[in-house]
């Protein structure tokens, strides 16, 4: 079987170490298999690059098969590349055209500094899940089926927002690289749930004041993260989110320092 | 959880959205008001120039009028100031800028460019008060056959000039672009999304955004070509 294979121009996005100012390199990268994953085709760009005595990129992957949300890459100026519901491994080379130019930044956000090259810290996602995203009531053994009645509308729209990998895409494409969509996400799928009632309004306020802190960006409305969004989520969850955040801010009652709430 | 769950809502990300949203929501209902006092402007020769002055006299003098007319400056200057401390957070999110960002491939012009578009209008309302709200509160202008004010004359005057008209037509393009954007995005920073009324929302927004401005604008070229 013959097979065309496709010669790139590559501007890639190169930086030594988070302290170190990094700059936009051009390689060539020729034969690359038009079945080959993007990440396959930086795997043949890093054996080309070390072959050659230089440093290979550094890039984020894990899983490479789309659940993981660990692969990153801002591809031809969009989130995991051209195509929409996709991660960077689930991406494959035939949607690209031989003698192409590819441009490959980091995801850019103060709130995601850069480690080296493509690879990023991401770890204030993390952050933001500490402040609050979890449920800390004893959930007991495995329940029986229905003994807790759940709408299956409410079922849907929970496990919906909980498809999110956390992989920062809504944060890259973002203009204020703002982390509104998946802390909606993260906030939507506890509060649709009522083992997420009892920390419901605590745990919208304190996840707003993580992402807050950490320096994520405002939400505009322009609605490009759910466009980019590898797993569709919907910025009803913004809403849902600023709904939730709001009630939480008129209604729930100030603790004191020491003291359970009155 | 720990304590102090106290986040401020001013402080945050979110409450400084909602006030955006309340306060644009309202200059849009400030919007129609004003066009439909506009209106009057369409009626010639002096019978529209006394209807068009008892009408100013009233804006300027009744209490609850001047109540709104106070909210409406107010929310002028929060949105602007909201607007401003926004962006200049969401400039320091993304310090180093991407080198190429192909934003059209997932969101509005007007969407990102609300900034832009509400620095437009600011300069447009500034130049607007100083030439009808000025003058009528400070200015010294005429007297009509009826003793008031006679603001119609000034307005009749200023768009006598092609350069005046052009100004007022672009500037109502600018807020037909943020209207456009800005008035579902409203209800969106409320938490207000729902397939049931969203969809008629959105479709209001954008009906909105072309009829008021086109409202607005059609006066100083009716004006100009009569």
């Amino acid at each position: 079987m013959s097979q065309n294979t496709m010669n790139l121009k590559l501007k890639i996005w190169r930086q030594k170490r988070a302290s170190t100012p990094g700059k936009m390199v051009d390689y060539t990268l020729n034969g690359v298999n038009p079945e080959m994953s993007f990440l396959e085709m930086m795997d043949v760009l890093n054996q080309q690059l070390i072959e050659g005595g230089e440093e290979p990129v550094a890039f984020d992957h894990d899983c490479r098969e789309g659940i993981c949300g660990m692969c990153s890459m801002f591809i031809n100026g969009r989130a995991h590349g051209p195509m929409t519901g996709t991660t960077t491994c689930q991406l494959h080379m035939r949607h690209f055209n031989d003698g192409d130019t590819i441009t490959i930044e980091p995801w850019r956000s103060a709130a995601f500094p850069v480690i080296k090259d493509l690879s990023v810290d991401r770890s204030s996602f993390d952050r933001i899940i500490q402040a609050g995203g979890y449920v800390s009531v004893n959930t007991g053994a495995a329940p029986d089926a229905n003994a807790l009645p759940i709408p299956k509308e409410n079922a849907d729209a929970a496990f919906d927002a909980a498809t999110c990998i956390g992989c920062g895409a809504c944060v890259a494409t973002c203009k204020n690289a703002s982390a509104m969509l998946f802390v909606s996400a993260k906030v939507s799928q506890l509060a649709l749930l009522p083992q997420g009632a009892p920390e419901r309004q605590e745990r919208a306020l304190r996840m707003v004041e993580q992402m807050d802190k950490e320096g994520f960006g405002n939400c505009t409305n322009t609605g490009a993260c759910e466009v980019e969004c590898p797993k569709g989520i919907s910025i009803e969850n913004i809403a849902r989110m600023n709904r939730e955040f709001l009630k939480a801010s008129l209604v729930k009652k100030k603790k004191k320092a020491g003291m359970a709430a009155s | 959880m720990a304590q102090n769950a106290s986040y401020g809502l001013l402080k945050s990300s979110i409450g400084k959205k909602v006030f955006m949203a309340l306060t644009g929501l309202f200059l849009c209902l400030f919007l129609v008001g004003h066009l439909a006092g506009n209106l009057q402007l369409f009626i010639s020769g002096q019978p529209g120039q006394i209807q068009f002055n008892k009408y100013a006299e009233f804006m300027t003098t009744n209490p609850a009028v001047k109540i709104l007319s106070y909210v409406t400056y107010f929310s002028i200057l929060f949105h602007v100031f909201d607007g401003l401390a926004l962006t200049l957070k969401n400039r320091k999110a993304r310090p180093q800028r991407y080198h190429y960002k192909k934003d059209s491939a997932n969101s509005i012009w007007s969407s990102r460019n609300m900034g832009v578009l509400g620095t437009v209008i600011l300069v447009f309302i500034v130049l607007h008060m100083s030439n009808f709200w000025f003058k009528m509160h400070f200015g010294d202008i005429g007297v009509d056959a009826e003793g008031r004010k006679d603001l119609y004359t000034v307005v009749a005057a200023s768009f006598e000039q092609l350069w005046y008209v052009a100004i007022y037509a672009i500037s109502m393009v600018a807020i037909g672009f943020h209207l456009w954007h800005g008035f579902a995005s409203g209800f969106q920073s409320l938490g207000l999304n729902h397939s049931a009324y969203t969809p008629l929302i959105q479709g209001f927004g954008k009906v909105f955004a072309v009829v008021v401005p086109l409202g607005f604008a059609i006066i100083p070229i009716y004006m100009y070509l009569t």
